[in-house]
């Protein structure tokens, strides 16, 4: 197993999680994360349900119950922050459920999240990049199907100037030639610089965008499985994942 | 003159009349309350007591410093919406993490102690408040006469309603609402400062409480259980309306009223009890309410 933390490439990382443990009300789901993201990675936590691989991106935004440990972004401790002045340092958060607001047009849900940084994407890049949306800009945000949804959760943070992202599962549920495209579209997107922490069960999925694989188990970080290394790993990663 | 199933059309539109001035306050009020119950999810009780300080702050500007209506509908909804402030920060926001029952438990507690100190300032006989001179008078209609302060009362408080559902439902600021109503945590989660939000709302539905507090002023008399005889009809219209919707309170709002005055021409001796004939029916049927979304 290489070094994920060493700095072989001399970036720092951008994201630097160190024994990060954390509760929903009395129970216990994080022991002790720790993984590092270098800037313009994308990198994956791949593990069974329940591993915990979600509540680490809530974690890392604030909205646990309660959180201990170390996460630093661009050098600040995260811990203690309240999750709008975590987002306000250009962390941008796609949950699993998408949190598409049913009383809110596909436009008003595309325009909600406020700008944290300069240098968002346009609202015209954004519907450039999705074309489904353009022609339901006035439906219910909720009546979109669920691909669209996804374009539209992953739209709107595109906006913000946020060039952090943690996508938790963007590709459950839908049909694969969705997937393809939103596996093109986080390509393109760490072509422009951003760097992305990426949830998947989807490990086919994550092979195909991804620097670097974190496997998390019983609210750890298991092994740390470059991109590149894959192939031979896969018997281990068939074993972690129970497929 | 014509003549309507044997009723004299003066009373008819006169109770007409009536039914929509009643149903602009229960517009007014219940609209507060569902703007409140959509983003803190607790049924502000205190509500009739903001209306009621809403009349005694314009009674006490007028009597202690010579301010004028106008001026008291400018200012009443921000003092009083100022303590609907302190009162959110101070008190409710430390319930939110509790069940519902602790915020209505609170702001019931509120209501009694706010007319208790009131009812032993100023007595429970009533205080007068005239009509500014502007719209003191009428106009005779031909088939009846419309005094113009009541006229005014039901335009303004349908342009009240009707400005408060645009926001709301049109533009951004409203946007960020309804989203925070749904999901404040990822609200929170984009950088939005949903606390404030939440204790801004507060604040904006004690303040129209307090509006209506101003313009009934002169129509009712100034007395501290102004609120307490009014905002019980106001919770069945919100439970007919259905809780937090915002079009739904409006609507609800002056049509009850209308219905109200109704059958006060047809069968007044169910006028007082109608609108709870109507809640019963309507939570049989559809529990939600009439404009209420099913969980």
């Amino acid at each position: 197993m290489r070094e994920a933390i060493s700095p072989a490439n001399g970036a720092t990382p951008l994201l630097a999680v160190r024994d990060l443990q954390a509760w929903y009300d009395e129970s216990h789901v994080l022991h002790g994360i720790n993984f590092d993201v270098r800037p313009g990675e994308v990198v994956t936590l791949l593990g069974r349900n329940g591993a915990g691989k979600t509540t680490t991106l809530r974690a890392i935004m604030g909205i646990v119950g309660k959180r201990s440990g170390s996460v630093q972004f661009e050098g600040n401790e995260l811990i203690g922050q309240q999750p709008r002045t975590i987002a306000r340092q250009g962390i941008a958060f796609c949950p699993e459920e998408r949190g598409i607001f049913s009383s809110l047009s596909v436009d008003e849900n595309l325009m909600l999240p406020p700008e944290v940084k300069p240098g968002g994407l346009t609202r015209e890049t954004v519907l450039e990049m999705f074309p489904n949306l353009r022609e339901r800009l006035t439906s219910q945000g909720t009546k979109l199907s669920g691909g669209e949804q996804q374009m539209l959760a992953i739209g709107r943070i595109l906006r913000t100037g946020a060039k952090f992202l943690l996508l938790d599962e963007p590709t459950e549920g839908l049909a694969p030639v969705i997937v393809q495209q939103i596996g093109r579209t986080l390509i393109q997107l760490k072509n422009q610089g951003f760097t992305i922490v990426l949830v998947e069960q989807n490990f086919r999925f994550a092979a195909s965008v991804a620097d670097r694989h974190y496997v998390v188990e019983q609210g750890r970080v298991i092994d740390t499985i470059p991109n590149a290394d894959l192939d031979a790993n896969i018997d281990k990663l068939h074993a972690y994942l129970g497929v | 003159m014509f003549e309507l199933l044997g009723i004299p059309p003066q009373a008819l539109f006169g109770q007409l009349l009536l039914g929509l001035i009643n149903g602009s306050f229960y517009a007014l009020l219940s609209l507060g309350l569902a703007v409140i119950f959509g983003l803190l999810n607790i049924i502000n009780f205190s509500h009739g007591a903001q209306y009621m300080m809403g009349a005694f702050v314009a009674w006490m500007l007028m009597t202690y410093a010579g301010i004028n209506y106008w001026w008291a509908l400018l200012i009443v909804p921000i003092v009083v919406g100022a303590t609907g402030v302190v009162i959110e920060r101070v008190m409710i926001a430390r319930l939110y993490h509790l069940d519902h029952l602790y915020g209505l438990l609170l702001t019931f507690g509120l209501a009694l102690i706010i007319q208790g100190l009131f009812r032993n300032q100023y007595g429970v006989s009533g205080l007068p408040y005239s009509i500014p001179t502007e719209l003191s008078g009428g106009t005779n209609l031909g088939f009846m006469f419309l005094p113009n302060y009541r006229a005014w009362v039901v335009v303004a408080s349908a342009v009240v309603c009707f400005g408060t559902w645009f926001a709301i439902e049109k533009t951004k600021l409203g946007a960020y609402l309804r989203a925070a109503t749904e999901n404040p945590t990822l609200v929170g989660a984009f950088g939005i400062n949903v606390p404030r939000m939440i204790t801004l709302t507060y604040g904006f539905g004690v303040a129209l409480a307090a509006l209506a507090g101003v313009l009934a002023a002169p129509i009712y008399s100034v007395n501290p259980n102004m609120g307490a005889d009014l905002i019980i009809v106001v919770f069945a219209v919100v439970v007919i309306g259905g809780m937090g919707s915002i079009l739904g309170a409006i609507l609800t709002g002056f049509g009850l009223g209308i219905v109200e005055g109704l059958t006060r021409v047809f069968y007044p001796e169910a006028s007082s009890v109608v609108i709870f004939v109507i809640m019963a029916l309507v939570l049989l049927v559809k529990p939600a309410g009439l404009f209420g979304r099913t969980a």
